[in-house]
């Protein structure tokens, strides 16, 4: 009992480490694609337009090019350290992309959580349903929907959502966080918490319909995978030996259930983190689709100002994002299967 | 009669269902795009009728807002989307191939720091980084294939090196290494051959990953430019429309990419049924 803690700790701590070359590669391509591809980020937001040299020289100290390519690197690197991310070139002109950072990032938070659950849940349930009717219609059916849910085009299946319930039925919104005439404190920034924190009914249930369609759209699309994978991982462990002599000792069949899944659930963690990517990917598209006001949608105004310094700094932010992600799905798996830690 | 196998029996085979459903829908598909002057009853880019009209027998899935027929601009909108996928998943496929034999053959410091670089690129959205590199580049399907083909380097490198490392340790190719084999001709024709299955698999799956990040890219813009006829990019206008009821104008366009898309997915799965079969997973 004694080494135990120390041996998790020394494991966090190196995993933990690890994260840092990652987030460096990721930087560095990031880095690099926007400097060394052609094309130069200022001439690329002045267009065709005549500007005076004076204004010309500004914009480059703003998008930080008026440095040698290293400090360049080095300085923006030491940046993202105090949460600097460089500033907005144009509209406006001079922003930290951080105070963007912090008010997208939260709408992006709630819908990828939202869509997170949503996807989990549905994928336990169907893959317990699959593996304990195998070989059944359901199983076969509920099969075809893994692999139908994989390939659903995250815009198309939100548009068919939006026209079946905001279209026809008239029942939830198609766009938005919230309606525009509903009164909200902004505590957190993630809108069904602050609702419940500040005993705002009305609110609550508003951003929660919002917030219904785009996570539903984003959460079915990642379900398949998981359907797949509890499926396979239940088959695997209900025809294992360890089952069989619950079986044959007459143990009740929930309780053998609860077993079984307690061992299929430990690859489940291993996914989640993988599909974490795909959230954050599919998170652009389903912003883009229901208006919704986060990152994702923060990076296609952008794109159209052709702002690189912005894009840099959202790309650079996701990879944080991502990195954290990993460290948080190694420790959970840490601490729910022993053999992980050395 | 011995040799051949009959139909019936290969059918038996796992995943066959699968494959011949996929090979149909992507052969459809190919032909569509290959034959579209023949196939498409209008020009996709000149007013076929009247400004969203709804499906008819002269307009099979209807018109759209300027009057273009939006089955015929299904039917030329898939050689975009086949030009930039295909040549891009070659493209990903040739890089992360070579790079991923060389560094699960050779090893060492090279294969240490190719493997850091691949791995913190898979671990990335490659949606997100397709999208940076596309919209640097400027649109243009040209720039969306080189920005899909580097996203995908590493999903085959990561694949290969971990196969070649296996396949490395077998008697055969470390008879070859002692016998004094040439390294390249140890990788060429001891390893590489027995990797054309798994690439195989690989390829199919992620061309139908391919043709997703294509539609994204094409959805927000980072493709074409109007009036050329693409999947993704349709959809993106016929947003405007549903929600005033016009649902032609979105639905055929998003079902042609997930068809599409589903087609590849069914190969991959078919191959990857087959594969586990022969005791190679």
């Amino acid at each position: 009992m004694v080494s135990k803690v120390p041996g998790l700790v020394r494991y966090i701590v190196v995993r933990g480490l690890m994260v840092i070359p990652t987030i460096l590669v990721l930087y560095t391509f990031v880095f690099l694609i926007l400097r060394v591809l052609p094309g130069d980020p200022v001439l690329a937001v002045i267009g065709t337009r005549y500007i005076p040299p004076e204004q010309l020289e500004r914009l480059r100290e703003l998008a930080g090019l008026n440095k040698p390519l290293y400090e360049q690197y080095l300085s923006y690197l030491l940046g993202i350290l105090r949460f600097d991310f460089g500033v907005t070139l144009v509209a406006p002109q001079g922003v930290p992309v951080w105070d963007y950072i912090k008010l997208r990032f939260p709408a992006t938070l709630e819908l990828t959580v939202a869509a997170f659950l949503i996807s989990v849940i549905i994928g336990i349930i169907t893959g317990i349903l699959s593996a304990y009717f195998r070989g059944t219609i359901l199983d076969e059916s509920l099969r075809i929907y893994s692999v139908l849910a994989y390939t659903l085009f995250i815009p198309w299946f939100g548009m068919i959502l939006q026209y079946i319930f905001g279209v026809k039925l008239q029942l939830l919104p198609t766009g938005g966080r919230i309606s525009p005439g509903v009164h909200l404190e902004s505590i957190t920034g993630l809108y069904t918490v602050d609702s419940i924190v500040t005993l705002n009914l009305s609110a609550f249930i508003d951003s929660l319909k919002h917030l219904l369609l785009p996570s539903l759209t984003l959460g079915i699309v990642l379900s398949g995978a998981y359907t797949r994978l509890v499926r396979n991982n239940m088959i695997d462990v209900l025809v294992s030996e360890f089952v069989r002599s619950y079986k044959a000792r007459g143990i009740r069949e929930w309780k053998i259930a609860l077993y079984s899944f307690k061992n299929a659930f430990i690859p489940t963690v291993t996914l989640m983190g993988l599909q974490f990517a795909i959230l954050l990917g599919g998170a652009i598209l389903t912003e883009t689709t229901f208006n919704w006001p986060g990152m994702g949608t923060f990076i296609v105004d952008r794109i159209e100002y052709r702002d690189y310094n912005s894009i840099q700094g959202a790309i650079i932010f996701f990879a944080l994002m991502v990195g954290l992600v990993s460290l948080i799905v190694d420790m959970v798996y840490a601490l729910i299967d022993p053999r992980v830690r050395y | 009669m011995f040799i051949f196998p009959s139909i019936a029996s290969l059918i038996k085979l796992p995943g066959s269902l699968k494959i011949i459903v996929g090979v149909l829908i992507v052969f459809i598909v190919f032909l569509a795009g290959l034959l579209a002057p023949i196939i498409a009853p209008y020009d996709p880019v000149k007013s076929a009728g009247p400004p969203l009209t709804p499906p008819s027998p002269k307009n099979l899935m209807g018109t759209d807002h300027l009057g273009f027929d939006v089955f015929s601009r299904i039917v030329w909108g898939s050689r975009i989307v086949l030009q930039v996928v295909i040549s891009a998943t070659l493209v990903a496929l040739i890089v992360g191939v070579i790079l991923g034999i060389v560094s699960g053959f050779y090893g060492g410091l090279l294969d240490r720091l190719l493997s850091m670089i691949m791995d913190s690129l898979y671990a990335f959205p490659s949606l997100i980084l397709a999208i940076a590199i596309a919209a640097v580049l400027g649109p243009s399907p040209y720039n969306a294939a080189i920005a899909i083909a580097t996203v995908y380097i590493p999903t085959y490198y990561r694949m290969i090196r971990g196969q070649t490392l296996s396949i490395k340790s077998q008697l055969y190719v470390e008879a070859a290494i002692a016998a004094g084999l040439r390294d390249r001709t140890v990788m060429l024709s001891y390893i590489f051959p027995n990797l054309i299955y798994t690439i195989l698999v690989i390829l199919t799956l992620n061309i139908a990953d391919a043709i997703l990040t294509e539609a994204g890219l094409s959805f927000l813009g980072l493709t074409v430019s109007p009036p050329t006829p693409d999947w993704g990019f349709d959809l993106r206008i016929g947003q405007r429309f549903l929600l005033s009821g016009y649902w032609w104008l979105s639905v055929f366009p998003g079902l042609a990419i997930m068809v599409l898309a589903l087609g590849f997915a069914l190969i991959g799965e078919g191959l990857s049924d087959r594969l586990q079969l022969r005791g190679l997973r």
